[in-house]
């Protein structure tokens, strides 16, 4: 028989049972949609992560104090790590590999202003702290440039922290009191929300010698350090770990890690999520086609007569496997694109409700979606087609 | 043209062996036109389906234009089945969603004609059994009548040089009946060899042959004009 004749015979059998059709359609479809929308979630939350660690800063590392791999048991007894500094980050910031740094404070204190008060994260830190981190500004001004030891009765404040003590009120110029300090409001920060673990909207920004008499400590939290270029980030963590190492009197007892470790870390994971997302729903596209199969089966029953008349014509075995995986072909086929098109209705549906994540799905897994589901249309279409060649032509004629 | 020599076809049921043909020999000529009577179960089906390559005989040999084809496979049958034979049943066997012309054009479709080819030569036959005002009509837009003279057309359009009928008029009123009778007597007239499985005494006594079976045997093979 001719292809095209083998196909308007199949088409033509579909057309003319259209809710049998449109159940497989259905079916492949939403198989196909699932895979598409689900790997599109992952890959828009990848994206997302991605986002915001890059939002924390380009070619950014970060110094913390003790060394986070495990060492030797006979270092126990030399484990009393020295605290950062103001000086290591002075000595820091003299390295040329390095744009600019910015020290890091933090701790909890209780702010207050005209008999309203409320718990805040303090953070103490430099005015190179903005433009590391690429935070904004909704009024006022960050803090100025003072040398790391000079302390300054200013302070810039979080959304919410602003609205919790000044409601819409004009916060520029107030004093305010924080914990057993005084100091005045020279700025609002802008709308960031939580990027790299701290929410920013929650925050009060203050000088790091003056977080440090707040907090009566000394030592510093983080140092944040910017190189000047990307292919600068290692070297640059190698010169701070060795001058660290002199300082620290030989001992090397901070931890420099790089933005790119963490990020390629996450990538991986969500790398693996979506995939496991696409296998999640590929089940489906499984699913999919042993409901094709058992539709083909009752298909080849409803229509053992004409089966059977297709062999008294003279049909061969072949021709009637042929014309039945065609149906599930064309059934399959049909479906998978209707999939691709319901997806890309429901990834443009996410888009516009979360226009912050870049949903969109990964070329893989919209060619494995399409490839699944046209070799379980072939797969579970086979069956039935072998049976209906294999009915015997008398007993099919008779229409039992 | 048809030789059958001792053949037989026995059926399982349950536990038991129900012998539908027994030792049957029947020899046919080209052109012959022969009625199968008989009453129900007297196996004139089963030996209508060993006639038509539709069903196998347990033993026995079965020569079709000098060509032994009781040990055929499947798909031999088959291309015996296309080139050489034509069906009319009772139920029409029409396929409801095609056109006329269509199910007159299915078994060159299953055989690869070109679509030029076998659209002509569908025509011609729709011609033959006057239909040719009716070739675009679906088989529920059609008469009973009408619907068996399709089936006719479709089982000549590939020239084979047998027609069999399994009771072609049962499912007709006698009028439509006859016309398909008619038309069946002509293509006989023609040189094709047919063979009528009945059980309408009007319609079996029209045949210049007649053959009865009773219990899978040939109880009678009479010619018309022989004293019955």
């Amino acid at each position: 028989m001719r292809l095209l004749d083998t196909g308007s015979l199949a088409f033509e059998a579909l057309r003319r049972a259209p809710l049998r059709a449109s159940m497989m359609l259905l079916a492949t479809s939403i198989g196909v949609a699932a895979v598409v929308l689900l790997t599109s979630l992952g890959e828009g939350a990848r994206l997302y992560i991605s986002g915001q660690f890059s939002s924390l800063g380009t070619h950014l590392l970060i110094v913390l104090p003790g060394k986070s791999e495990t060492t030797g048991a006979g270092m126990i007894a030399a484990t009393t790590t020295r605290d950062l500094t103001l000086a290591d980050a002075a000595a820091i910031a003299r390295n040329p590999r390095v744009a600019r740094i910015a020290p890091v404070t933090i701790g909890q204190a209780a702010v207050s202003f005209a008999g309203r008060e409320r718990d805040a994260t303090v953070l103490g830190t430099t005015a190179t702290m903005l433009p590391i981190r690429h935070w904004t500004m909704s009024m006022g001004a960050f803090l100025p440039e003072l040398d790391y030891d000079r302390s300054s009765p200013v302070c810039v404040l979080g959304r919410e922290v602003r609205e919790g003590l000044f409601d819409n009120a004009n916060p520029l110029g107030r004093w305010i009191r924080l914990g057993d300090q005084r100091c005045r409001v020279i700025g609002v920060l802008g709308d960031t929300g939580t990027a790299g673990g701290w929410n920013v909207d929650d925050l009060v920004v203050i000088p790091v010698a003056s977080a440090q008499a707040l907090f009566n400590a000394p030592s510093l939290f983080r140092i944040l350090v910017e190189t000047t270029s990307r292919e600068a980030m290692l070297p640059a963590k190698a010169d701070i770990t060795a001058l660290l190492k002199i300082r620290h009197r030989g001992e090397e007892d901070v931890t420099v890690i790089s933005q790119d470790a963490v990020l390629s870390t996450f990538d991986s994971i969500f790398r693996a999520v979506n995939l496991a997302l696409a296998g999640i729903a590929a089940i489906s596209l499984v699913v999919a086609g042993v409901l094709i199969m058992n539709v083909m089966l009752v298909a080849v029953s409803q229509r053992t007569e004409e089966i059977g008349l297709y062999k008294a014509l003279g049909a061969r075995r072949r021709q009637i496997i042929t014309l039945f995986l065609v149906e599930a072909l064309i059934l399959a086929s049909l479906g998978a694109l209707l999939g691709l098109g319901l997806g890309a209705a429901g990834v443009l549906g996410l888009r516009a409700a979360f226009p912050s994540l870049g949903f969109a799905p990964p070329a893989w897994a919209v060619a494995a979606a399409l490839g699944t589901a046209v070799a379980s249309g072939l797969v579970f279409g086979f069956l039935p087609a072998r049976r209906a060649a294999g009915l015997d032509p008398v007993v099919a004629l008779a229409g039992k | 043209m048809i030789k059958l020599e001792r053949l037989s076809r026995d059926f399982q049921v349950g536990d038991q062996v129900v012998h539908a043909l027994r030792t049957v020999d029947l020899e046919i000529g080209a052109g012959e036109y022969i009625s199968i009577m008989g009453p129900s179960g007297s196996g004139k089906s089963t030996l209508l389906n060993i006639l038509g390559l539709l069903d196998r005989p347990t033993s026995g040999r079965y020569w079709l234009s000098g060509h032994d084809v009781s040990a055929l496979s499947d798909d031999e049958l088959a291309l015996q089945r296309q080139r050489n034979i034509g069906f009319v049943f009772q139920f029409f066997h029409l396929i409801p969603r095609m056109s006329a012309l269509e199910n007159v054009e299915l078994p060159m479709t299953l055989a690869g004609a070109r679509p030029a080819d076998r659209r002509g030569q569908a025509r011609e036959m729709l011609m033959a059994v006057g239909l040719e005002d009716r070739m675009d009509h679906r088989p529920d837009q059609l008469s009973g009548g009408q619907c068996q003279r399709v089936a006719i057309a479709r089982a000549m359009v590939m020239k084979p040089g047998v027609l069999l009928a399994d009771e072609p008029t049962g499912n007709l009123d006698s009028h439509s009946g006859d016309e398909v009778v008619e038309i069946i007597e002509q293509l006989n007239e023609q040189g094709i060899t047919v063979i009528v499985v009945t059980h309408d005494p009007d319609v079996g006594s029209r045949a210049r042959r007649r053959l009865v079976l009773h219990d899978g045997e040939i109880a009678s093979d009479s010619c018309a004009g022989d004293p019955a």
